[in-house]
């Protein structure tokens, strides 16, 4: 950084720096902006810190919520059939990151929007990108545990199989990405904080309503709206997963969706951003 | 060399039923290495006129320059430039005191062990190294503001600009945060544009002030001349336990003059004129109803009040 060169002569009065300012000093250059991945890096780092005093919203709920709906439909789905056993463990995971990426990471921006406190990113000399992807990919990790949890006692619940558990882990990268996405830029572009709270919400409920229940039973033409639904092929994948014959073709072509749809919303979110810093 | 200059800066917000000029035609020069303060109450736009300054909004009218370059065209030069304490600390909230300061220092461009000892020294310099583990948000309001100070001079910039940085803090916290200005304009020849409300932070800190009253910039000096404006008037302080005696000569004068809030009243006046007045008050008949007086030299806030400003909630303390 270049320093500037104190403008007041002599010692003491404030006088003297009014009515001589350091004709002679040369304007600093301006100190460089700080690079992509250091600036992820720190913001990542410090969000993930928050986990630490937010532990109940942002680890626990989301769990006990998909946990408790397993342990409810356990006594209404059909479990010979492994098909829509399947489905609704994919469901409740995926809704774990919903809930987390979705619902919480839009209740997060509206706040942060409303408060003013989006300030704080804005004045430091980082690519806005960064603070959208280091904020969203926070919240998908603090679906993490959750999304494990779930799954592992779903497949337990149900009598699946476990064998194809592994993919949880691109399923959990790729949906999370996608839903914070749109989660950050739902509560970027919300005009009022309490409309990022109920959009999320609504969010979620869709997601819970159309990833859990299979698709063949939907009414009407909702199956239009689970396929435009992004977490639908996240749900689909992991369904796959718990099949003896996997296709995995489908389930490339699934995860392929929740990427490009990733890609859109966080394009979509770093443009609110911008967009929140020059009002 | 300028590191701020502004011209007609005119900034208005759109409220659904009218418009409200928050930053009225406000010109402006802040010399590099100046500890420039702007005063003024509540509602007067003094957030408003450093949202600009800091490119987070976008004037109407007017231009600023910074160290010569155009912000408007160049909004992502303040975010270089300068460090920025705003009011909200809600992105910061949850995180301990430490993991903010050293997050923001790298965000700053500083290398892990540079972050790293920044953090170390700022939270010494602050006296809040023994809060270092703790989220902001478990710590009194005080602490809270001066870790949120602490961020914002990790990673050293040419210039701070700081939305209140001393409000809610203790008085040796208030000093520890003066020296740190003071230190760093000393020291690197860093520029520090402050907003105040508090005309003690006002005279001891600023290099110079200006005083802005709904948007307008109504004087602009070193503080000692701006009090040498009203210094041939004292301000007299009453306070009445009882409704003072009408017919009193010294009460009568006093009550055409007094600014009067409940059972409180203020005259400025010559400071002879003023003995006078009490003397009369303390030997006559209308002592047994007065409860408490005090007689005072002029401070800013006299400055601000007798320039036109309308608003009275300047601190004092």
């Amino acid at each position: 950084m270049t320093v500037v060169p104190a403008t007041r002569v002599e010692a003491g009065t404030a006088a003297a720096a009014a009515q001589h300012p350091a004709v002679a000093a040369v304007p600093p250059a301006p100190p460089g902006r700080t690079a992509f991945l250091p600036a992820l890096g720190a913001v990542y780092r410090g969000q993930l810190s928050r986990g630490r005093v937010a532990r109940m919203p942002l680890l626990f709920v989301a769990a006990l919520q998909s946990v408790g709906i397993l342990v409810l439909l356990r006594g209404v789905v059909d479990i010979d059939d492994a098909t829509v056993c399947a489905q609704v463990v994919a469901g409740s995971t995926v809704l774990v990151v919903a809930f987390v990426a979705l619902n919480l990471l839009a209740q997060r921006f509206g706040e942060l929007r409303a408060a003013g406190a989006l300030d704080y990113y804005l004045t430091l000399p980082i690519p806005r990108t960064a603070v959208v992807l280091g904020t969203a990919a926070s919240y998908a990790t603090f679906a993490v545990p959750g999304v494990i949890v779930t799954a592992l006692f779903g497949a337990l619940l149900y009598g699946l199989p476990l064998g194809g558990l592994w993919l949880l882990a691109p399923v959990s990268v790729l949906s999370g990405a996608c839903l914070a996405g749109l989660g950050a830029a739902v509560g970027l572009l919300a005009p009022r904080p309490e409309l990022a709270t109920v959009a999320g919400q609504i969010g979620m409920s869709v997601v819970l309503f159309l990833g859990i229940i299979p698709p063949d039973r939907l009414p009407g033409a909702s199956w239009v709206l689970r396929d435009l639904l992004p977490s639908s092929y996240a749900v689909d994948a992991l369904t796959e997963s718990f099949r003896p014959d996997a296709s995995w073709a489908a389930v490339g072509a699934d995860l392929g969706i929740c990427a490009l749809v990733a890609v859109v919303a966080l394009a979509a979110a770093t443009a609110a951003l911008r967009r929140a810093g020059t009002a | 060399m300028y590191s701020y200059a502004v011209r007609g800066l005119t900034r208005r917000h759109r409220a659904p039923d009218r418009v409200v000029v928050a930053n009225d035609r406000i010109d402006l020069d802040i010399p590099a290495g100046e500890v420039f303060g702007i005063l003024g109450p509540n509602g007067a736009g003094k957030t408003t006129f450093v949202r600009q300054l800091m490119g987070l909004l976008r004037p109407d009218e007017g231009s600023i320059e910074l160290f010569g370059h155009d912000v408007l065209a160049r909004p992502d030069l303040p975010a270089r430039f300068a460090a920025y304490l705003g009011q909200s600390d809600l992105a910061l909230a949850e995180l301990p005191v430490a993991t903010a300061v050293e997050t923001t220092g790298r965000m700053r461009g500083l290398s892990r062990a540079a972050a790293k000892a920044e953090r170390d020294a700022v939270l010494d310099e602050l006296g809040l190294a023994e809060a270092a583990g703790q989220p902001l948000g478990r710590l009194s309001g005080g602490q809270r503001r001066l870790a949120c100070v602490a961020a914002t001079l990790v990673g050293e910039r040419p210039v701070l600009v700081l939305d209140e940085p001393t409000t809610g803090l203790d008085p040796r916290a208030r000093r520890a945060v003066w020296a740190a200005l003071q230190r760093r304009r000393d020291s690197a020849g860093v520029t520090v544009v402050l907003i105040t409300h508090n005309v003690l932070e006002a005279e001891t800190v600023l290099d110079r002030v200006a005083v802005l009253d709904a948007g307008r910039v109504i004087a602009c000096d070193t503080p000692g001349r701006l009090k040498a404006m009203v210094d041939a008037d004292v301000r007299l302080d009453l306070a009445w336990r009882a409704d003072p005696p009408a017919d009193d000569p010294t009460v009568r004068l006093l009550g055409r003059d007094a600014v009067v809030t409940g059972r409180r009243w203020t005259v400025r006046m010559p400071s002879e004129r003023a003995r006078e007045a009490l003397a009369q008050l303390t030997t006559g008949p209308a002592f047994a109803a007065l409860d408490d007086f005090s007689l005072a030299t002029p401070s800013l806030e006299d400055v601000y009040l007798c320039l036109g400003g309308t608003s009275r909630d300047l601190e004092r303390t």
